[in-house]
């Protein structure tokens, strides 16, 4: 049986996550708490562990010990729970992951019509609004693959949007793109940031964090290092591994 | 020796190429549901499913067909089951077919990135609603020139029915060429006819394989 979500509950909680692969820890006793509407970037070098910590809330991948909770529900093998959470977490991944076999319509009604059996009409119309909001509506009948890197993304956000989940999780959403496209995508984050949807974001675009987090997280060797509100985080880091990862990202 | 015109012998023939086309269909038919029923149970129970598929395929990639063939034929009589020529033929050209047919589609459905996985379970869909969906769809492109091919391998592979006493078309053509005494222009026909029967099949791929392209 699915547990029922606690309506007082955080909408996530870690406490005490540990993650390995082989003898390789990749996660280090990550806790951490996100409340309704709260916006959170986590950021650190390469292969900190980040990615993997988003991946575990909404088990794409699985962590050995401690607990994740989402909206209250526990995060374990039931299959129950897995897929109650996953309807309610979105995710926009780095390689957008768009479904090159169908149009951008039929990208975004697929979830809604096959996970929720809501009708084809009724999803049409939802994911129209939610393309217009992204901008992009005039698309609607294209391919992935006939977009340019910014717009799939901002597709692939639209078809996250389009099954109403309650928290969006973001993996370095802008990486894979070419400069001048990472501005459309932030500017549709932006405004989702500002509709106080519940979002993780792993990304490197301090300029976000700085906008639109309400707190910023370091992650180092598969550990939190250092979490505050973005202007304490960047004005007076604490930690010294933060300094150094500061130093070399704001060089520019 | 019996003279026979070819008027007489080509009509035999094609009569017995039926049953060649009969055994070919049920063979495929078959081994496609057993293939597709294999690569659910792998991927849907990694754990159990994947060690026990594997271990099929292994069987019967490992094996020569005839002996699959004679297992069968002589096998299931001795658990009390009497079999026909062409049951017994169905039998083993299915388990045979389905375990080709099961590591060609694997080879397939590995192909579709990881990333197609991971966005259609954040969505929420199920492991049936993700192959049917967003897996198979795309495994499908990839998966009709060797299907097609192994299907033409399949068709010829029915000729060792004749052993266990089936009469498909180089069963006939033995009957007649030892009747006329004519080995060399019967054989050359039965050949001609499985030709005849499996070119098309590669021809239907290629524009198969060209529409898909074009449609993308």
């Amino acid at each position: 049986m699915a547990e029922l979500p606690d309506p007082s509950a955080p909408m996530i909680e870690m406490r005490n996550v540990n993650k390995w692969y082989g003898e390789f820890q990749v996660l280090k006793d990550i806790s951490l708490t996100v409340a309704k509407g709260e916006r959170v970037v986590i950021c650190g070098p390469s292969g900190s562990g980040k990615s993997t910590a988003i991946r575990c809330i909404n088990r794409l991948e699985q962590h050995q010990s401690g607990q994740i909770f989402v909206e209250g529900v526990e995060l374990t093998d039931q299959i129950k729970n897995i897929e109650h959470v996953r309807r309610e977490v979105g995710m926009v991944f780095q390689q957008f992951n768009l479904f090159p076999h169908l149009s951008v319509l039929d990208n975004l009604t697929l979830a809604p019509r096959r996970v929720r059996h809501q009708s084809r009409k009724e999803t049409e119309a939802l994911a129209m609004e939610y393309l217009a909001r992204v901008r992009i509506a005039e698309q609607a009948h294209k391919f992935p693959s006939q977009l340019s890197g910014g717009q799939q993304q901002r597709v692939a956000i639209a078809r996250a949007l389009c099954m109403e989940p309650h928290i969006l999780l973001f993996d370095e959403p802008t990486s894979a793109l070419d400069p001048e496209m990472i501005k459309e995508v932030l500017d549709v984050m932006v405004e989702l940031a500002e509709s106080h949807m519940t979002m993780i974001c792993v990304t490197h675009e301090m300029g976000f964090a700085k906008t639109v987090a309400d707190k910023v997280i370091f992650m180092d060797h598969g550990q939190i290092v250092e979490v505050a509100p973005p202007d304490e985080f960047f004005s007076q880091p604490k930690n010294e591994r933060t300094k150094l990862f500061l130093s070399q990202v704001l060089k520019h | 020796m019996v003279t026979l015109s070819l008027a007489d012998i080509i009509p035999f023939l094609l009569l017995a190429a039926r049953w060649t086309l009969l055994l070919s269909a049920i063979a495929f038919v078959g081994g496609a549901t057993g293939a597709t029923l294999l690569l659910l149970w792998r991927y849907g129970a990694p754990k159990v499913g994947g060690v026990a598929t594997s271990l099929y395929i292994q069987l019967f990639q490992g094996t020569p067909l005839l002996l699959q063939l004679f297992l069968v034929f002589f096998g299931l009589p001795l658990l009390g089951v009497e079999v026909s020529p062409l049951a017994a033929a169905g039998i083993a050209l299915t388990c045979y077919a389905s375990a080709f047919l099961a590591e060609i589609w694997r080879g397939c459905v590995d192909a579709i990135p990881r990333g197609q996985w991971d966005a259609s379970a954040s969505l929420g869909m199920n492991f049936l609603t993700q192959m049917r969906y967003v897996i198979l769809p795309q495994s499908l492109k990839i998966a009709v020139p060797p299907t097609v091919g192994f299907l033409v391998q399949l068709l010829k592979s029915t000729a060792l029915a004749s052993i266990v006493g089936f009469n498909e078309l180089t069963r006939s053509g033995q009957i007649v060429a030892n009747a006329t005494f004519q080995p060399f222009l019967i054989y050359g026909l039965v050949a001609l006819i499985y030709f005849a029967m499996c070119y098309p099949l590669t021809v239907g791929s290629r524009v198969l394989e060209r529409r898909m392209r074009i449609s993308r």
